[in-house]
């Protein structure tokens, strides 16, 4: 790994324009940690991104795959890399190697913006900073693990890993392995949890005849029967647990290496997570900053104006089939800077009725930068669009929700409503677009583990359910259940109980499970 | 070996099958469509999905930004949402297996044999037709004078008189000593010449509708891609058959509809008379494809075309290839019939049949024909 660390030093005109825009967004107030730049060819280029950004990871074909997908399309004149930085202290960002300076410049500006992101946002705060170093001894881990017990075997284990690495908590930030030892099953329930002595079921009395009908015999008859009840009612985990892969990796019976290859995957699933809870947000503010930095503070040259705005325009295009998370991100940081520049908050703009006043709002508060760098610091893109979203920002970005209409055969417009477009945004970022599905009980039917699918109107999909619950069967190798629902044929969801028993897999209908407290 | 190229090839190996069964079926194909003579092309890029709990995507949707009201179509629900058509974009939603981009035909021939691992064919007769042309392109500085090169010799005679310092501006003569003189010379060079052959032959007759000429149309795209990526030159000739044949160009081949009864033989005589006419087996690499939906008239003529295929065709050629085409009036019993009268499975048999039911039958049936690398 040493060779990706000892970085080739920037050409003497593109280190200059590193100074100076560097300079200037220390100035701005940006906060970053040290960023070391380096110019890379496309091969190179293609390669660092196929490993997310770490050249240092361990061996997988699925790295493979996505080095010929961008080899192939970057090939083909369909697709190029420009920029690419990664969270670590120090930052490293990539440039391309023959891109003109003006994107080189683009590039620079956008990468201070990143990297003060990733410095400051409250969801990066507990990655590690040294995930470069941590990857590369995952890495000879998992080469000493092949080594040792058979490149396949490892590789085939990683596999079934990744196929349940989106079964962790996507809102939470990392905890560290040693932080949560109660989760430990327990041999036996301690008394405190019984609950006091005078919550037993006592046999009405009068006071004075109280010690003679509840006799201390019948309260320790009471008290053991309350232990038993409780303890057949034990579930573990107590309530019910999102990070999956944390659960399995505690009480999975799985060898030594194994639970080190299922914790390495779930700590790099965890590293990943921030950055796709924040597209919207880490994109919006490094262009919100390189288009300051570029076209306000003097970095763009004359010359470079027409090229300068065909690649900006190019990245923050509004896209109809989808949301643009830079563009989104971009005019929502404007939108707030602007808001909170002219006051448009506050119990008295809330409750102003008139729309011709909201729209001419302006009470001089100038507190846009500083709302815009809290922000930053404090949301996900859930949050971040939950509190921002404005009626009169998706009018003016024309948004809109869409849907399949199978008798037409198309992609429609549904609706342009504000509260839809917003509903539809938050619950595709809900949990990253992906379904909940939680541990509910690891004790069910002696010893099977039995999920829970959070339904929230959408069916899982079958083909994929069917062969991840037998993935999970090769970690936990018992039977494995899965509740969630189903249409039936009138169209009403069922609920319904998935079970892989390790040699095919059943579907029965099963009453809902109790919402956990 | 970088580390890449290490997961790269680790990728290849398990999309080829060999290693790890087990995540075969995880493996999407992407599509190889192309139109003929159109220009996009879609480029396969296998996929391996791993299986992770996820929505069930037929009542997506989504958010989207720009013009449009309620109601607004977004494009067909067969793709993304709000993509142009022929719009090239790498693939990075779930689902998009394939990039759409033009490509020119030694590209696709390259796509083609890497996506169904066609083996590179030995060709026959070998490097002896490779004809030599002389051509008069080259200078030397003696010959005839009928080849004298009056500029070269000119030019030279200038360059040496003025690095001789003898050039006079004002009286610019110049003699050519014998030194300066040029004669127009000969360089040889070597033209590879077409040694192999493609008989295409269609069953015309009445049965054969738009949707099968469609299939032979597509397949016979592909296998000339693949078989001209493989031989220099490459000579192609069409015949089309009901009950007589008769030899055709090109366009003809593909857009005669002709009706009435069939008989196979009629085309496997006149592919016969050409190869001994024109193509002399020992040289020529011979590939006979013939398309059909298998209902040939009578029996008599299927006995007949086992012998001409038997004795004459199948020995002078590297393979010939049959492929029947599923059609609602077809009875498909070519096919058997041949399966009764050749040993098909066996390793040397030269005779490769194919069926192909629809459109999506054609890859597998180009890996068929073409698999076996002859």
């Amino acid at each position: 790994m040493i060779e990706y660390i000892q970085v080739k030093p920037l050409p003497q005109e593109l280190a200059d324009w590193r100074d100076r825009i560097e300079a200037i967004a220390a100035d701005e107030g940006l906060d970053f940690f040290k960023t070391i730049f380096e110019v890379v060819s496309y091969d190179k280029m293609n390669e660092i991104a196929a490993y997310d950004g770490f050249p240092t990871r361990y061996p997988h074909w699925r790295f493979g795959m996505a080095y010929e997908q961008l080899a192939k399309s970057y090939a083909y004149g369909l697709s190029k890399i420009y920029e690419l930085v990664i969270n670590t202290n120090p930052c490293y960002a990539y440039l391309l190697e023959g891109n003109e300076l003006v994107d080189q410049k683009l590039v620079m500006a956008h990468v201070y913006g990143h990297c003060d992101f990733f410095k400051n946002n409250y969801w990066f705060s507990r990655t590690d900073r040294k995930m470069l170093d941590t990857l590369a001894n995952n890495a000879s881990r998992i080469r000493r693990y092949m080594d040792l017990y058979g490149y396949s075997a490892v590789e085939q284990f990683i596999d079934v890993c990744l196929s349940l690495d989106n079964l962790i908590d996507f809102h939470r930030p990392y905890r560290p392995l040693d932080s949560r030892q109660e989760l430990k099953p327990q041999s036996d329930l301690p008394d405190e949890l019984i609950g006091a002595e005078l919550e037993l079921p006592r046999l009405k009395a009068k006071e004075y005849m109280d010690e003679f009908v509840n006799t201390d015999d019948y309260l320790d008859q009471q008290r053991e029967k309350i232990k038993q009840e409780k303890l057949t009612q034990r579930r573990h985990p107590s309530s019910p647990e999102r990070d999956v892969l944390f659960f399995l990796m505690e009480n999975a019976n799985l060898t030594r290496w194994q639970r080190n290859v299922l914790e390495i995957i779930r700590e790099e699933a965890y590293y990943f997570a921030p950055q796709r809870t924040t597209k919207i947000m880490n994109e919006g503010w490094a262009c919100f900053w390189h288009t300051h930095i570029m076209t306000k503070r003097g970095v763009l040259d004359q010359s470079e104006v027409i090229d300068y705005a065909d690649r900006h325009s190019g990245t923050t295009a509004p896209h109809k089939g989808r949301i643009n998370p830079y563009r989104l991100g971009l005019e929502l940081f404007r939108d707030i800077f602007d808001r909170w520049n002219k006051g448009k908050f506050g119990r008295d703009y809330y409750e102003c009725d008139s729309l011709a006043e909201r729209e001419k709002w302006d009470t001089g508060a100038m507190e846009g930068k500083r709302k815009i760098f809290e922000v930053r610091r404090h949301h996900n893109d859930l949050t971040f669009l939950d509190e921002f979203l404005t009626p009169e920002f998706c009018a003016r970005q024309k948004m809109f929700t869409f849907e399949n209409n199978p008798r037409a055969r198309q992609w429609q417009i549904a609706s342009t409503e504000f509260q839809e477009v917003k509903q539809k945004m938050l619950s595709q970022l809900t949990n990253m677009g992906q379904p909940i599905i939680e541990v509910y009980d690891a004790t069910y039917q002696g010893g099977e583990l039995l999920l829970n699918h959070l339904f929230e109107g959408v069916e899982l999909d079958d083909n994929y359910t069917r062969p991840t619950l037998k993935n999970l069967y090769a970690i936990w190798k018992r039977p494995v259940h899965l509740t969630t629902y189903r249409k039936d044929k009138s169209g009403d969801y069922q609920s319904v109980k998935i079970t892989f028993d390790g040699s095919q897999h059943s579907e029965l209908p099963y009453a809902p499970l109790p919402p956990s407290a | 070996m970088s580390r890449i190229k290490q997961d790269h090839s680790r990728f290849r190996d398990i999309v080829r099958g060999k290693v790890r069964d087990n995540l075969k079926k995880y493996i999407s194909k992407g599509e190889l469509m192309g139109k003929q003579g159109g220009k996009a092309v879609k480029i396969p890029i296998p996929q391996i999905d791993l299986p992770r709990f996820r929505f069930s995507t037929q009542d997506g949707g989504g958010v989207g930004q720009g013009e449009g009201q309620p109601g607004d179509s977004l494009g067909s629900n067969k793709g993304q949402p709000g993509e142009e058509p022929g719009e090239g974009e790498a693939g990075q939603n779930d689902g998009e297996k394939a990039l759409e981009v033009e490509v020119n035909i030694e590209e696709l021939a390259e796509i083609l044999g890497e996506a169904l691992e066609l083996p590179k064919i030995e060709p026959k007769g070998g490097t002896s037709i490779v004809a030599q042309k002389d051509k008069y392109t080259s200078i030397r500085s003696v010959g005839p004078d009928s080849l004298k090169h009056f500029k070269r010799t000119y030019k030279q005679a200038l360059k040496r008189t003025i690095s001789m310092g003898q050039f006079n501006p004002s009286a610019p003569i110049i003699l050519p000593i014998k030194d300066d003189m040029r004669y127009r010379s000969w360089s040889t060079s070597s033209v590879p010449q077409s040694n192999a052959v493609v008989i295409y032959m269609m069953d015309v007759s009445g049965s054969m509708g738009e949707a099968q000429k469609e299939i032979v149309r597509i397949e016979s795209f592909w296998i000339n891609t693949w078989l001209k990526s493989q031989y220099k030159g490459i000579e192609t000739r069409y015949i089309i058959h009901d009950a007589s044949a008769k030899e055709v160009d090109e366009h003809t081949f593909f857009h005669t509809r002709e009706s009435g009864g069939t008989m196979i033989s009629s085309a496997y005589n006149l592919a016969w008379d050409i190869i001994k006419s024109d193509y002399p087996p020992s040289d020529w690499n011979i590939y006979p494809f013939h398309f059909s939906d298998g209902d040939n008239w009578s029996s008599d003529d299927t006995r007949d075309c086992i012998s001409l295929l038997r004795e004459h065709i199948i020995p002078a050629s590297n393979q010939f290839s049959y492929g029947q085409v599923e059609s609602h009036y077809g009875s498909g019993q070519f096919l058997r019939d041949l399966n009764k009268h050749f040993a098909l499975d066996d390793q040397d048999c030269t005779l490769v049949c194919s069926e192909i039911k629809n459109k999506e039958g054609i890859v597998d049936s180009i890996k068929e024909f073409l698999g076996g690398g002859r």
